[in-house]
C-alpha cells in the first residue's frame, strides 16, 4: 500500500515541489548558518524569516535507530504491517533526521549505523515523496 | 469566560528562583470515579459528566467543603481519546439524549459552564476556558489560589474514552496529512508520545547498556502498586499481577514497545480541591502543601526528538522544580514520575537524580529493591501502568503517602515531600507537594 499522501502548505509546497524534481532541499538561515528541517514559516534559532532559504543537500545519511510497526493506527498502512520505521540522521548535518521504511531491508533486520542514500518514490497521484535506502 | 491563555500563570522558563507561593497554597481533597473500561452508551450514571459530578463531590467532601465555598472550577475541556477524532472520542453523529447530554458536553467533554449548571455553584468568579491537561492544571490552579483568582478552587480531570481505545478513525483513516503530520505520517509516525520516546529508548539502551525487557521490573512493580491503589482499575477489575513470562511473551506494538508498556485507554474522572494554605488547616483533611508548579515545552531540533535532547529537556525540568521549591534531590521522598509508557520513565528518573539515580543508572535501579515496603519505593501510586489511563494515581498517591493514609502502599521510609507528574519530556509539567510548608 502506497504511503499517506503529504498535503502541501504554503510554507511547505517548495520542499515538495524539489522532491517532486527528485531534489533534496531544506531550509538554510543565512543569518544563523542553520539547516532546518522539517520547514518552518521562521528560524528556529534567530525567529525570523529573512534568512530563510532553500538549499539542496546532497542526499546521504546514516541510519541511528529504528523501531518496527507492529500495531500502527494508520488505515492506510495497515496492510504493511509489520514493518520498519528508521530514523536516518543527514550528513550533512547529523542534527537533521528524516523518517524512513528503508524499503529492501528485512523487517527488524535494520544495520543501525549503516550508510543510506535519499530515493524517491510515488505515494499519490504526481506526488514523489523522499525515501532512504543502504547507500552499498 | 476568561481564557486560561490570557493569564500568565505558568513557571516555564529557567531561573525563576523559588515559588512565591511556595506553602501558602495546599490540597485539601481529591476524589475519583470509578474507573471503566469504555461507556456502553445506556448507563446515563455512568456517562463522563455522570463521573465528573460524582469525583468532585467526593473531593469536597473529602475536603469537608460545600458548593457554596467554591469559587473556582479549573477542567480540561479537551478529550483525552485524541484529537484524531472519530467514534473514539466523539458520540456524534450517534442522537444525542435529553439534558444534560444533548451535546457533546457531558458525553465527551467537560467544561465550566456544563458542571457549574449541573451542580449548582453559586459562587463561581474564576473558570478560564481553554485549559491545558492535568500536568498543567494543577499548576494553574496552584497559581490562581496564590494569585487569589479565586481562593477554594476545584480542578477537573476527565478522561473520557467511548470506546476505550485512543488514535482510531478521524485524521489516521485519511489518504492525506497535513500541518505537521506530513512530516511523520507517511513514514508511519501517526504521532504520540509513544513515538517520541521509543527511538531514544533505543538509543539509551545501546549508550548506557540494557535491553528493553531490562524495564519488566518496572512495569511488574507499578502493576504490583496499582493492585494496592484501591479504587483504581486494576484493583476493581480482578487484574491479575503480570509475571515475567507474561511480559516478554506480550504482542508488540510498535517494537520493542510491548503491550504491557502501555497503559490502559479507560473512561473515568477524578477531582482535586486546591485552596489557600489558611483555609485547608480549618478543613477536614491535613493539609497537602504545594511547594512548587513548574512547566515546560521544548521544541526538538528535528523530526525525530533524540536521546540527547530529550536528557537536556528532562535536566531542565528537575532544575526549574528543585529552584521554584528550593529543594535538592536528596529531599524528596516520594516520586511519581510519568509512565504512560514504560519507555520514557528512565529519563525522568535520571533527570531528578532522585535516590542518586544518574543517567544509565535507571535498569540497574529497577532491579534493585523498588517496592513501597523497600528503600526505594519509586512510583509508589503503580501510576497509569497500575491503574488505568487516567493520568491522575500520581497525585493521588502523593497525597496520599504524605497524609499517611496510603494504606498497604504507604512507604516506610519519609513521606515529607512528593514530585508527581504527568509530563512528556518535551512537554507537560511537574509539582513538589509537602507535608509541611516550608
Amino acid at each position: 500500500m502506497p504511503k499517506v499522501i503529504p498535503d502541501p502548505n504554503e510554507i511547505t509546497k517548495p520542499f515538495w515541489d524539489a522532491v517532486n524534481e527528485r531534489r533534496l532541499v531544506v531550509q538554510n538561515c543565512t543569518k544563523c548558518d542553520l539547516l532546518q528541517y522539517p520547514p518552518l514559516q521562521n528560524c528556529a534559532k534567530c525567529g525570523s524569516p529573512e534568512g530563510l532559504e532553500w538549499k539542496d543537500v546532497e542526499g546521504k545519511g546514516h541510519i541511528t535507530s529504528y523501531i518496527v510497526i507492529e500495531d500502527g493506527r494508520l488505515d492506510r498502512r495497515m496492510p504493511d504491517q509489520p514493518y520498519n520505521l528508521a530514523v536516518v540522521s543527514l550528513d550533512a548535518d547529523p542534527g537533521i533526521n528524516f523518517y524512513s521504511n528503508l524499503p529492501g531491508v528485512d523487517v527488524d533486520k535494520v544495520p543501525v549505523g549503516a550508510a543510506v542514500r535519499v530515493i524517491f518514490e510515488e505515494c499519490g497521484p504526481g506526488q514523489l515523496i523522499h525515501e532512504w535506502e543502504l547507500a552499498e | 469566560m476568561a481564557s486560561a491563555n490570557e493569564y500568565s500563570w505558568r513557571r516555564d522558563k529557567d531561573g525563576l528562583g523559588v515559588w512565591e507561593h511556595r506553602g501558602k497554597v495546599a490540597i485539601a481533597g481529591y476524589g475519583h470515579s470509578p474507573i471503566d473500561r469504555r461507556w456502553d452508551g445506556v448507563s446515563m450514571d455512568e456517562t463522563l459528566g455522570a463521573y465528573t459530578v460524582l469525583a468532585c463531590q467526593k473531593a469536597m467532601d473529602d475536603a469537608g467543603v460545600t458548593k457554596e465555598q467554591v469559587d473556582g472550577i479549573v477542567v480540561c475541556q479537551t478529550t483525552i481519546a485524541g484529537a484524531s477524532g472519530g467514534a473514539v472520542s466523539n458520540w456524534a453523529p450517534r442522537p444525542y439524549f435529553d439534558a444534560p447530554y444533548d451535546s457533546e458536553w457531558g458525553l465527551t467533554r467537560i467544561n465550566a459552564e456544563w458542571l457549574v449548571k449541573q451542580m449548582g455553584f453559586p459562587n463561581i468568579r474564576f473558570a478560564p476556558d481553554n485549559c491545558p491537561t492535568i500536568s498543567e492544571m494543577v499548576g494553574l490552579a496552584s497559581q490562581a489560589v496564590g494569585d487569589d483568582r479565586c481562593h477554594t478552587c476545584l480542578m477537573i480531570y476527565p478522561t473520557g474514552n467511548l470506546e476505550g481505545r485512543y488514535r482510531r478513525g478521524g485524521e489516521n483513516a485519511e489518504d492525506y496529512a497535513s500541518g505537521e503530520r506530513q512530516w511523520t505520517v507517511p513514514w508511519g509516525n501517526h504521532g504520540g508520545n509513544d513515538f517520541i520516546n521509543i527511538f531514544p529508548h533505543n538509543q539509551y539502551c545501546t549508550k548506557y547498556g540494557g535491553e528493553h525487557d531490562d524495564l519488566f521490573p518496572f512495569v511488574t512493580n507499578q502493576h504490583r502498586n496499582g493492585l494496592m491503589t484501591p479504587w483504581g482499575f486494576n484493583a476493581t477489575h480482578d487484574i491479575e499481577q503480570i509475571t515475567r513470562e507474561d511480559y516478554v511473551s506480550s504482542r508488540f506494538i510498535i517494537r520493542p514497545l510491548r503491550l504491557w508498556d502501555c497503559d490502559r485507554p479507560v473512561n473515568a474522572s477524578a477531582a482535586y480541591l486546591f485552596t489557600t494554605a489558611d483555609r485547608a488547616r480549618d478543613m477536614k483533611q491535613p493539609p497537602v502543601y504545594v511547594l512548587n508548579h513548574s512547566q515546560h515545552s521544548f521544541k526538538p531540533r528535528s523530526t525525530q526528538p533524540t536521546l540527547d535532547e530529550i536528557e537536556e529537556w528532562t535536566d531542565k525540568a528537575a532544575a526549574r522544580m528543585y529552584e521554584g521549591a528550593g529543594l535538592q534531590a536528596k529531599d524528596v521522598d516520594i516520586f511519581n514520575p510519568y509512565d504512560g509508557y514504560s519507555t520514557m520513565t528512565q529519563f525522568f528518573l535520571e533527570a531528578f537524580q532522585w535516590h542518586g539515580v544518574k543517567r544509565g543508572d535507571a535498569f540497574s535501579f529497577y532491579a534493585g529493591d523498588i517496592t513501597v515496603e523497600g528503600p526505594h519505593p519509586f512510583s509508589s501510586s503503580g501510576g497509569n501502568l497500575g491503574n488505568g489511563r487516567t493520568r491522575s494515581a500520581m497525585y493521588t498517591d502523593s497525597i496520599e503517602q504524605l497524609r499517611g493514609t496510603a494504606g498497604s502502599r504507604q512507604v516506610n521510609v519519609r513521606a515529607e515531600t512528593a514530585l508527581a507528574a504527568f509530563t512528556t519530556p518535551p512537554s507537560g509539567g511537574w509539582i513538589m507537594l509537602g507535608k509541611y510548608p516550608s
